[in-house]
């Protein structure tokens, strides 16, 4: 298997666009092919959820392929829920490392806003099970909220640690100038005040209105290619040096232990296990905060912190900027959005932008390795990907 | 004989108690000030709404350039017992919100516009206003229409507003709805915020002057500009980007 690098990252800002799909997915793909300074592709795989249903529109890699008139690239669409991204960016990989192609263009992209929240909601549902889950109206934030209450009721989560995250990752979103929200908070103005109940209302409880990420669209995209081309490139050395990928039961009540994401734990150990590394080698890492929960409980199941500690490490502050391990720098979810086919690949985006230590005033000292955990359905799809700067 | 036009044109002021300012934390932690705002600071106002009127985004144009014409004509003494509030932040004004007594008994929502976004301030504005309609006007029932599906959802869902579609609003003439004293006082624990009174140096803060706001409603972002040219949905554009790229990468 050959090694596989990123030659070149591009984004969109991740707001409200009123522009076609395949225009948004062209224009973090021009970035991306200008950052890696190539004209032509292999291959492209476009992660997408919602263009068939919020959209309408199917084949979406042919409309992406031509209005980059990267024809006759191979180009196909990777619909897997919101891992879809890390899913395409698997895909990738497989392809440069089996040796079939030598540069794939590997693009995240979605347009939820084109319906309301309501239907946007429903739209993200449809990804529960049909018969056990979604005829009886459970939402994500329904199951987030389900989640949340048995985690708090058996490890000691409060709203506070909750609270926390949210801070914590919306005010970093003011470091990234494509995030989403550009609106700073705090926890006496969400949590703390008089006024906090209406500022932050119960959206399912226990989580509130800043417990959830945003309804976003925009792209992402990144340039994978072998070693060999890498180096003809000239651009940074950033490998992809672990790929996992795993699966849980699709209907939630149907785990053993509903509060252990064992698609996480397992898709992580993986992607470290084929890297080498261990969870303390990592630097910076992207997860998948869609819910705040997520992320305490995330950063738990990758192995950062012991089971049932994750709230207690983000109390010392060591997931924030400059703590051990810096989680979702640029806001995460929860601060940068979440359009759902773009954030596999919008993680990747952060990470990369890391280890070649261009993140500005969120930049982590000395990221070398970077961790990403890209959550689909509610932990039924996870993909984890592990990222090193060679020298 | 002489006539007074002005005397003929100008309307005949109702008796109208005065809103008490009060003040609340937002989401960041801020302190906003809702108070009443004088016929004399109306020009205060209009330069800040003047810019949303070119804002195509959520409505803000429609809102904008009819809030911009309620004040003029308030200014001018061409508008009949209109009220305007406004909110600010450290000075800055964060959002503006008017209506008018129709009745002793019923009152007429008119605009609410909020120059700063994410943080609900159009949300308490709103509660404010109908606040004064209830507690301080006394009036039984506010009729109320929403130009954006953001109002709509924050007027019409939240407050559970009644239909009155046999009236006519005065924005538009479209149909009405209705918030009664019962569905506002419903919503009162959830929705309406503030303390009374304001502390001295926020008040005062607000008083002195309503400073620009810091982060405005901007035209819709267009993050596609580079590659995308306004009338080309075929993307053609992006096919020139890409030629310029093959002819050198400093041209792109």
């Amino acid at each position: 298997m050959r090694d596989v690098y990123v030659a070149g990252i591009g984004i969109t800002t991740f707001t409200r666009l009123e522009f076609a799909l395949s225009e948004i997915a062209s224009y973090a793909s021009m970035m991306a092919l200008k950052d890696a300074g190539i004209t032509e592709v292999d291959q492209v795989y476009v992660a997408n959820m919602g263009a068939p249903r919020v959209n309408h529109q199917t084949a979406l890699a042919s409309a992406v392929v031509d209005s980059l008139s990267l024809t006759p690239a191979g180009a196909a669409a990777i619909e897997n829920g919101p891992a879809s991204g890390g899913s395409a960016i698997k895909a990738g990989f497989q392809a440069v490392a089996s040796g079939m192609d030598d540069v794939v263009l590997v693009v995240g992209v979605e347009r939820m806003r084109e319906v309301n929240g309501l239907e946007a909601t429903d739209f993200v549902a449809t990804l529960t099970h049909p018969i056990a889950e979604y005829i009886y109206g459970v939402t994500l934030p329904a199951h987030a909220a389900m989640f949340t209450r048995l985690y708090m009721d058996k490890y000691g989560v409060t709203e506070r640690h909750l609270a926390m995250v949210g801070v914590k990752n919306q005010n970093a979103a003011l470091n990234n100038e494509w995030a989403h929200l550009q609106q700073e908070i705090s926890l006496e103005g969400i949590l703390d005040s008089p006024e906090a109940m209406t500022n932050n209302p119960y959206v399912a409880e226990p989580l509130r209105f800043f417990d959830a990420c945003p309804v976003s669209d925009g792209g992402a995209a990144i340039i994978l290619v072998s070693e060999e081309k890498a180096k003809e490139l000239g651009r940074p050395l950033i490998k992809i040096s672990g790929v996992g990928q795993a699966t849980d039961t699709h209907a939630v009540h149907e785990r053993e232990e509903p509060t252990d994401l064992l698609a996480v734990r397992k898709a992580a150990a993986d992607a470290f296990e084929m890297a080498g590394l261990t969870p303390d080698d990592v630097d910076v890492a992207e997860l998948h905060d869609a819910f705040t929960i997520l992320e305490i409980v995330e950063s738990e199941e990758v192995g950062f912190f012991p089971k049932g500690e994750g709230h207690i490490a983000l109390e010392k502050g060591e997931t924030a900027l400059g703590g051990k391990i810096p989680i979702n720098v640029g806001g995460g979810l929860k601060g940068r959005g979440h359009p759902v086919g773009a954030t596999g690949v919008a993680q990747a985006w952060e990470i990369v932008t890391q280890l070649r230590g261009d993140g500005g005033e969120r930049q982590v000292e000395g990221a070398n390795v970077g961790f990403t955990c890209n959550f689909g359905g509610f932990g039924n799809n996870v993909v984890c990907l592990t990222f090193e700067k060679e020298a | 004989m002489s006539v007074d036009l002005e005397k003929i044109l100008r309307p005949i002021p109702a008796e109208m108690a005065p809103y008490e300012p009060k003040y609340m934390l937002l989401a960041s932690g801020e302190a906003a000030v809702v108070r009443a705002v004088d016929r004399d600071e109306i020009p205060d106002l209009l330069k800040h709404v003047e810019p949303l009127l070119h804002v195509e985004r959520d409505y803000y144009d429609v809102v904008a350039s009819r809030v911009y014409a309620e004040l003029l004509s308030h200014y001018q003494y061409r508008f009949q017992d209109q009220y305007v509030l406004a909110v600010q932040v450290d000075g800055e004004l964060a959002a503006i919100v008017n209506g008018r007594q129709v009745t002793p008994t019923l009152g007429l929502s008119l605009h609410t516009l909020a120059l700063r976004r994410g943080l609900r301030v159009g949300a308490h504005a709103f509660a404010a206003k109908m606040e004064y309609h209830f507690d301080v006007l006394g009036h039984d029932e506010v009729l109320i229409v929403a130009e954006s599906p953001i109002g709509f959802r924050r007027w019409m869902i939240e407050y559970k507003l009644e239909k009155r579609f046999e009236i006519p609003h005065e924005l538009g003439g479209v149909p009405s709805w209705a918030l009664t004293r019962e569905l506002f006082d419903a919503a009162r624990s959830s929705l309406v915020v503030g303390r009374r009174p304001v502390p001295p140096e926020i008040l005062e803060k607000a008083m002195e002057a309503i400073l620009p706001p810091s982060d405005p409603p901007t035209p819709a972002l267009d993050p596609l500009s580079a590659t995308r040219s306004k009338y080309d949905p075929t993307a053609t554009a992006l096919m020139v980007e890409r030629w310029a790229m093959e002819g050198g990468m400093q041209d792109a």
